[in-house]
């Protein structure tokens, strides 16, 4: 299609002198000791999805051509290389310009090396990259894209690796190439000679860069991609040797706090007693920062003491105005018109609005940075998803020059969008600079909750006419608080340009809604449009294990089972009838086979199913709830209990999974996500502030909402191609959750989740952090 | 600045800390154990879970002054050698199941799990769906289901 381009092609060089027809990739040997092979990053396949139907829908630019090819095609243009050392003691080293928070990469990437370099995966050890920021557009860790962005450069220079160390045996054994053969780390002659990885590994090194062309392996020969691979990081993970930003040991970066305003970017207006806390036991340094006061002392819990201790002064925020309910009536104003008249005559339409409340992204690990500042250079240690844009604005902001930033990307404690912003990193560089000394800055969770990013609230109105036996028209207007997408595609340029005026709106949100969102049935004239209100920084917001998708999923669905409903079909044979494409037919078909759709249940109990395109991917989930009195009044102490999902069944077709070990996984995770989003977790904007403030308010699904029942199906490979996965199942478990609990309350919900009209805790103060209990023995168990 | 010494991981220890320190700060920030992270200081999330006598507790809500000479203080570094082996059942079947996601939350998930199981057995009974129900920690990947299916797994091998 059009969008190919000749970088492209360039990397796809097409056939081999060897007349086998298979499309050839090109890598490179870099001049180093050992043998080192590197490729391009962002040559991802552009291949259009085919749409077919009843009243055909037009197809939408998701469809064609979503997020992720936009990730890809940003990296195109300023490509540079991944490499893969092979090192003398047999192992293959590869640092991932990618940030691991759980999500699985590091075991995949490792994956695709063992597989195309002939090496047991324990010899592959992957670190992340530091900041690099030639690699510009291809450091971002987002949009579900690093499998899709990793799988083809990866094994290019793999494959090359094993070429070259196949060509230095040969050389050394005096016999052709084409007679020895690799077998999990040694090459070995026809004549029965071996030589171990390591052994090659200098003789293979290069002396001048090089290009080379490779094939790599058909499919059919995979032994390790497609095959359940167990975490490469687990055991450290169980061991407690898992090293997050908070457990480097960096000389004499000491425990650091803020004291952060009453609201929202809210700001110190003066500090009464500066001196005084810093005399407290153990503090070292106290000063007042962009978005706070820091202090710096021996031990967190004394930096807790003193950040209490302060007497500040607060200028106001922004939004101290808003809370929940003027919020909704800015969103109510700002949403774009329907067009479709109605026609009495000859239709009927379904017409509703959904309500979505503020979100946390919030992991379990807080915001967190080290940062060392000196005069003229500065190092950053965080979990870092877009570590350019980082280094460039803590270069900017420091008045250093960008050389003299380093960032070092560590594993992440979970993300779910946060960590596309830096900004605890950010902070700490400003503390660093400010004290003169390292620091170790960690946000209280208190402050992670209300002054960390939310996904915003969001409405979505959806109109649906049909008549004469068949759906006419579906339109879709979702508006929302403004999504804050300053972290551009990965460094300063569009991240500058998000900044710009109407450039977040314009230039960001209103072409990622265009990118990822679309409606997977065939409903005639199809328009979905976003429209949002506040500036970008108004609140504190950013995406949320997605964008859109799951809000606008959620009330996609809703509606669909009621116009099944309206039009006397079954909602199963409904989507059946009106699904556009064959992956996902086959998704759904899967999920109502195993998860058994119509049978018989109590009152009080039903069933949900639901789809979702994303990502080069086609995904189904049935669920079943338990809405009865003596499920929803269980007792759980500081707990939301409510409707319980009993049973989940998720069948996924990313096109070609890797890892479905891991897949597995990141459905499970959708699971525990989209049950939150519609039946407890919520946060609460009130005068400016989330009230939420801790895990017993901020109601994230626990082990009491869990289902005891859950099946994951992963589809073998439809596409060939690796699509994105790690954002895929939360919308379509969110939409059948809603689906069955309307179901079965025989209820029509319009605000989710369904708990947050009720505030079902008392909120912690504002500015302060909590006390710190002391009851902890009388807990134990 | 007073001294306190308890027992860690199996060696006496002892800290020149103020009284109301909480007990996780000492181990993060003074004794360099970082097994027990970090999520709330509240007491809630329950990320800090180690074991003091054998039974699960949440170090971030105790000050050291509660902590006496003789009690031990158990993390997840210390886990295996309370079985004598190279891991605990628990921390294998772990790894059998895969759970973990980004990790940051297993140790203490791994901690409160062999604290539930040997309470369940102390109360006469195997660990059920019910028990499973009480574990408060919380996992943000929401990696839930495959440590009911680990805890199960690790209790049949403790």
């Amino acid at each position: 299609m059009a969008l190919r381009t000749p970088e492209q092609k360039a990397d796809e060089v097409a056939a081999t002198p060897t007349g086998t027809g298979r499309r050839s990739f090109l890598g490179y040997l870099i001049a180093a000791p050992t043998l080192v092979v590197a490729a391009q990053v962002g040559a991802g396949a552009l291949a259009p999805q085919a749409a077919q139907a009843a009243i055909p829908s037009l197809p939408q630019p998701e469809e064609l051509f979503d997020l992720g090819d936009l990730q890809d095609l940003a990296a195109l243009s300023t490509s540079t290389m991944i490499a893969i050392q092979l090192n003398t003691d047999g192992t293959a080293s590869f640092a991932l310009p990618r940030a691991e928070v759980g999500q699985g990469i590091t075991t995949l990437v490792a994956q695709l090396i063992a597989e195309e370099l002939d090496l047991p995966i324990d010899k592959v050890h992957i670190t992340l990259a530091d900041a690099r920021p030639e690699l510009l557009f291809n450091q971002l860790t987002g949009g579900s894209n690093s499998t899709r962005s990793m799988y083809t450069p990866v094994r290019t220079a793999a494959a090359i690796a094993r070429e070259q160390l196949m060509i230095a045996a040969a050389a050394k054994w005096g016999v052709p190439v084409s007679t020895v053969s690799t077998n999990s780390g040694v090459v070995k002659s026809q004549s029965g000679k071996t030589a171990t990885y390591g052994s090659l590994a200098v003789a293979a090194a290069a002396t001048q860069r090089t290009s080379i062309q490779v094939q790599l392996k058909p499919a059919a020969q995979f032994t390790v991609i497609g095959k359940a691979q167990n975490r490469i990081d687990a055991l450290d993970a169980v061991t407690g040797r898992k090293t997050f930003a908070m457990d480097l040991k960096i000389p004499n970066a000491l425990p650091t706090m803020v004291r952060r305003a009453p609201t929202v970017n809210g700001t110190v207006k003066s500090v009464a007693n500066i001196a005084a806390v810093k005399a407290m036991g153990g503090i070292t340094d106290v000063g007042i920062i962009s978005t706070g006061v820091a202090v710096r002392g021996a031990t967190f819990g004394q930096c807790i003491a003193a950040v209490n201790a302060l007497n500040v002064t607060w200028n106001p925020g922004p939004v101290d105005a808003e809370s929940d309910a003027t919020i909704a009536k800015k969103l109510k104003a700002a949403e774009l018109p329907l067009v479709v008249p109605p026609l009495p005559l000859l239709t009927q339409a379904v017409d509703d609005t959904f309500t979505f409340a503020f979100a946390s992204n919030s992991p379990l690990e807080p915001n967190c940075a080290v940062a060392d500042v000196r005069p003229d250079r500065a190092e950053i240690w965080s979990s870092l998803k877009v570590p350019i844009a980082a280094v460039q604005q803590i270069a900017q902001n420091l008045g250093l020059p960008q050389t003299a930033v380093s960032a070092h990307v560590v594993q992440g404690g979970g993300s779910f969008g946060r960590h596309l912003f830096s900004d605890a990193a950010i902070e700490a560089a400003e503390i660093s600079r400010k004290f003169g000394k390292p620091v170790k800055l960690m946000w209280h969770r208190t402050d992670d909750f209300r002054h960390g990013r939310t996904h915003p609230m969001s409405t979505s109105r959806v109109r649906v006419t049909y008549g004469l036996g068949n759906v006419i028209s579906y339109e879709q207007r979702h508006t929302s608080v403004q999504t804050d997408f300053t972290h551009g595609l990965g460094e300063m340029i569009t991240a500058m340009a998000a900044k710009l005026p109407a450039g977040n709106f314009v230039g960001f949100s209103e072409s990622i809604f265009e990118l990822t969102q679309s409606v997977p049935y065939n409903f005639g004239v199809v328009t979905q449009l976003l429209n949002e209100t506040f500036a970008y920084d108004a609140f504190h917001t950013g995406s949320m294990r997605n964008i859109y998708s799951p809000n606008v999923c959620v009330a996609t669905e809703l509606i669909v089972d009621r116009v099944a409903a309206k039009m006397g079909k079954d909602p199963l044979a409904f989507r059946r009838e009106y699904l556009k494409d064959a992956r996902t037919l086959a998704v759904l078909n899967k999920v109502a086979q195993v998860g058994n759709w119509g049978r018989a249940m109590p009152a009080g109990m039903a069933q949900g199913i639901a789809v979702h395109n994303e990502y080069k991917g086609a995904i189904a989930t049935l669920v079943e709830i338990d809405c009865r009195p003596a499920t929803v009044n269980r007792q759980v102490k500081d707990a939301v209990t409510g409707p319980r999902v009993t049973k989940a069944v998720v069948a996924v077709d990313v096109g070609l999974p890797v890892n479905p070990r891991g897949l597995e996984a990141q459905m499970l995770g959708g699971i525990s996500d989209g049950i939150a989003l519609i039946l407890t977790s919520s946060v609460h904007m009130k005068d400016g502030l989330p009230l939420e403030g801790s895990w017993d308010n901020y109601f994230y699904t626990r082990q009491w909402n869990t289902p005891l029942d859950i099946q994951v199906i992963v589809m073998p490979p439809t596409t060939g191609q690796p699509g994105g996965a790690g954002e895929l199942g939360v919308a379509p478990v969110a939409a059948a959750v809603a689906c069955a609990y309307a179901r079965a309350t025989n209820t029509a919900p319009t605000s989710f989740p369904i708990n947050h009209g009720t505030l079902s805790f008392t909120p912690l103060p504002r500015s302060v952090i909590p006390p710190e209990p002391t009851d902890g023995l009388s807990h134990a168990f | 600045m007073p001294s306190h010494t308890f027992k860690l991981n199996g060696q006496q220890v002892t800290v020149d800390v103020p009284d109301d320190l909480r007990l996780l700060w000492v181990l993060r920030d003074v004794l360099g154990v970082m097994g027990p992270k970090y999520g709330c200081g509240l007491d809630v999330c329950k990320a800090c879970t180690s074991h003091i006598n054998g039974k699960a507790f949440n170090p971030c809500s105790v000050r050291i002054s509660d902590i006496k000479p003789t009690d031990e203080v158990t993390t997840i570094e210390g886990l295996p050698a309370t079985v004598g082996k190279p891991l605990h059942p628990m921390q294998q079947a772990w790894l059998d199941f895969d759970v973990a996601q980004c990790g940051y939350c297993q140790p203490g998930q791994i901690m409160a799990a062999v604290a539930k199981v040997k309470q369940a057995r102390a109360a006469g009974h195997e660990i059920t769906d019910a028990d499973l129900d009480e574990l408060r920690n919380i996992c943000r990947c929401g990696t839930y289901f495959r440590i009911r299916e680990a805890v199960k797994a690790g209790a049949q091998k403790m």
